[in-house]
């Protein structure tokens, strides 16, 4: 028999500890495939964050360092800057990169450092248990907006992306979803395209990946991913916001 | 060990040009007074010799950067004062965690809040105590002139390395802005063995490894933090730094540290002028702290007399190493006025009349 597919060699052959219909495996194995794709496995560094991705270290076979809760890009920007001839990148949920890393995602980007972050927005703390998110959605409810996000207190969702894409510094930025096979198809090519981005010593990239959390929406892994497609696609558009081809600032 | 030519630069200029004759090529950091001349040396000279400086957004960067420096086996140093060092906690308790080397420095400024840019030494606690969450410790030296601030950081690389410990060099205002000659040396570096085995370099032909502080599976962590301990008790058998004057016929022990100790010795010397028995223990590692030698101080001595600027943070490490077996009195200045000697001629005075 032919083999069409085989999990990329980037991964290791644990099984993924993610709940069912999470989309955190399909993100993991679209960074893989891009890692495989560029043969950059046995020169790749990740950078854990806290959050349900903190495991990626048992399943990407790469050295990982992991950061406290929204520094990773800091801890990046120190690891990068000694092997400048090494792939660095930074997987970060929204509670990690949007609440308490704000700052140090924001400066990364600005200085244009040459690394690749992979921003997986689920729209919840999944890890502690379902609380609000910055990028929680209005009327959402969670364990700490019981009875629905509420812009008069808790302000709107935020949108790193667009944040992200006004600042100099970066040289990609983009925002995909995993929700329809066509647009796993844009996610895979974007995400091979950020890495492309550092290999090629343009600066910093940024995927933000739309995805589901089913276990703390409360919904089934069809349900959760059908909202991604009907409530968080229209109000976090999807789209490459910014490219620069010729970066002059490395 | 090479001698290099005399030069006359401020405490902190000192620092930062033994940090990189130690080779120390990448700087992370956030301005704050009194230790600007700091990161300013480090923009100036880092290029020069092929290294890296960068001004962080904030000192959590700053050290967080440090942190991800630190995980691939260079020499890499931040600096900062009071305010700054309170950010950097959350960082040191991660790389404690992660067993990684760097040097911190603190030119500690009067607190707390925003305080004031004046020397004092109202930071002991948060230095020898851990500060940030969890058990751990960091090495901490205390320099009290010029040389020694350039001496101590050169150890202080050395041994952040030996322990894979982050090592603090305490100092202050006056010491990091005093002026002296300075004679410069650079050490034979032993640049690390590059087949360190946690060293993150990319897994080129080798198994990928990981730099990490989480420990969830049952009894990981326990045996992860008897192991930390277990390198804090080699750490005080082996690299407990301590200078005594005096003290062998001494009745009255003075001990102070860092500039204060500096003041302490000119007070100590007019007190012997005048045929006090008198003598100085200074700390030199604030942590490991010298405890045998309080523990074992001569017959003689029958009073301590602890000199601080703040109100009394090191009177716990002096009582606890004599184990309460003398009375242990205490002259402070918590405010930013550094005191003169014949301030403290005076209270020594004092203390001695109780003793005699
Ligand atoms: C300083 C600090 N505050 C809070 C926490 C607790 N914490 C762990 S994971 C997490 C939220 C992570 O959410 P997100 O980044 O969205 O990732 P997800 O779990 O959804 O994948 C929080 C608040 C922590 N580890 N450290
Ligand atoms: S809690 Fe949510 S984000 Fe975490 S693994 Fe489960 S579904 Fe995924």
């Amino acid at each position: 028999m032919k083999q069409v597919v085989k999990r990329p060699t980037s991964l290791t052959d644990k099984p993924f500890h993610f709940c069912p219909g999470c989309h955190h495996g399909i993100v993991h194995r679209l960074v893989a495939e891009a890692l495989d794709f560029f043969n950059l496995r046995e020169k790749t560094i990740g950078v854990a964050s806290v959050g349900c991705s903190v495991f990626l270290y048992d399943y990407f076979a790469v050295d990982v360092i992991e950061a406290p809760h929204g520094r990773a890009s800091a801890v990046a920007t120190g690891t990068k800057r000694v092997l400048k001839d090494q792939i660095v990148f930074t997987y970060q949920g929204d509670g990690d990169l949007a609440a308490i890393g704000t700052a140090e995602i924001i400066h990364a980007a600005n200085r244009g450092e040459n690394i690749t972050v992979i921003f997986v927005n689920n729209s919840i703390y999944g890890m502690t248990g379902g609380q609000m998110a910055p990028t929680t959605m209005l009327g959402q409810s969670s364990t700490t907006t019981p009875y629905g996000r509420d812009y008069h207190r808790d302000g709107y969702p935020i949108k790193m992306t667009e944040m992200l894409a006004a600042l100099e510094g970066p040289s990609l930025v983009a925002r995909v979803a995993v929700d329809k096979p066509a647009n796993v198809k844009k996610a895979r090519k974007i995400i091979r395209q950020a890495f492309q981005m550092q290999v090629e010593d343009k600066g910093f990239s940024f995927v933000e990946v739309l995805s589901a959390c089913p276990t703390n929406w409360g919904m089934t892994p069809q349900k959760a991913t059908k909202r991604v497609s009907d409530e968080m696609i229209p109000y976090f558009p999807l789209g490459v916001l910014k490219q620069k081809d010729v970066v002059d600032v490395l | 060990m090479t001698a290099l030519k005399k030069v006359f630069l401020k405490g902190n200029e000192a620092i930062a040009l033994a940090a990189i004759n130690a080779g120390c090529h990448y700087y992370f950091g956030y301005p704050i007074t009194p230790q600007n001349e700091i990161p300013e040396y480090m923009a100036k000279h880092l290029p020069e010799v092929g290294g890296e400086f960068l001004q962080a957004e904030s000192e959590i960067a700053s050290i967080n950067m440090m942190l991800g420096a630190a995980a691939t086996g260079v020499r890499v140093m931040t600096s900062s004062s009071g305010p700054g060092i309170s950010l950097m906690q959350e960082g040191f308790s991660y790389i404690a965690g992660n067993e990684l080397p760097g040097v911190v420095v603190n030119m500690s400024r009067q607190g707390p809040g925003l305080g004031g840019i004046n020397a004092t030494q109202g930071d002991y606690f948060q230095a020898v105590k851990g500060g940030g969450h969890g058990d751990y410790h960091l090495i901490v030296l205390a320099p009290h002139t010029g040389q020694e601030l350039y001496d101590l950081t050169i150890k202080a690389f050395e041994l952040s390395e030996k322990y894979r410990c982050l090592t603090m060099l305490l100092g202050d205002a006056v010491l990091g802005q005093i002026k002296e000659p300075i004679n410069p040396w650079k050490p034979e570096i032993s640049a690390g063995d590059p087949d360190r085995e946690w060293l993150i370099t990319g897994a080129k032909g080798r198994q990928p490894r990981l730099i990490k502080s989480l420990f969830l599976a049952d009894g990981e962590m326990e045996k992860h933090n008897w192991r930390l301990q277990e390198k804090y008790q080699q750490l005080a058998a082996n690299d407990v730094m301590v200078e005594t004057c005096f003290i062998e016929d001494a009745h009255l022990v003075l001990t102070a540290f860092g500039s204060m100790a500096r003041i302490a010795k000119t007070a100590i010397d007019q007190a012997r002028e005048e045929g006090m028995k008198v003598g100085l223990i200074r700390p030199i590692s604030l942590y490991p702290f010298p405890t045998a030698t309080f523990k074992n101080l001569p017959e003689s001595v029958s009073r301590v007399l602890t000199c601080e600027m703040n109100t009394g943070q090191m009177v716990e490490d002096v009582r606890l190493s004599i184990d309460n077996s003398l009375p242990v009195d205490f002259y402070g200045r918590p405010g930013g006025s550094v005191p003169t000697p014949e301030e403290i001629f005076d209270r020594l005075q004092q203390a001695y009349a109780e003793v005699e």
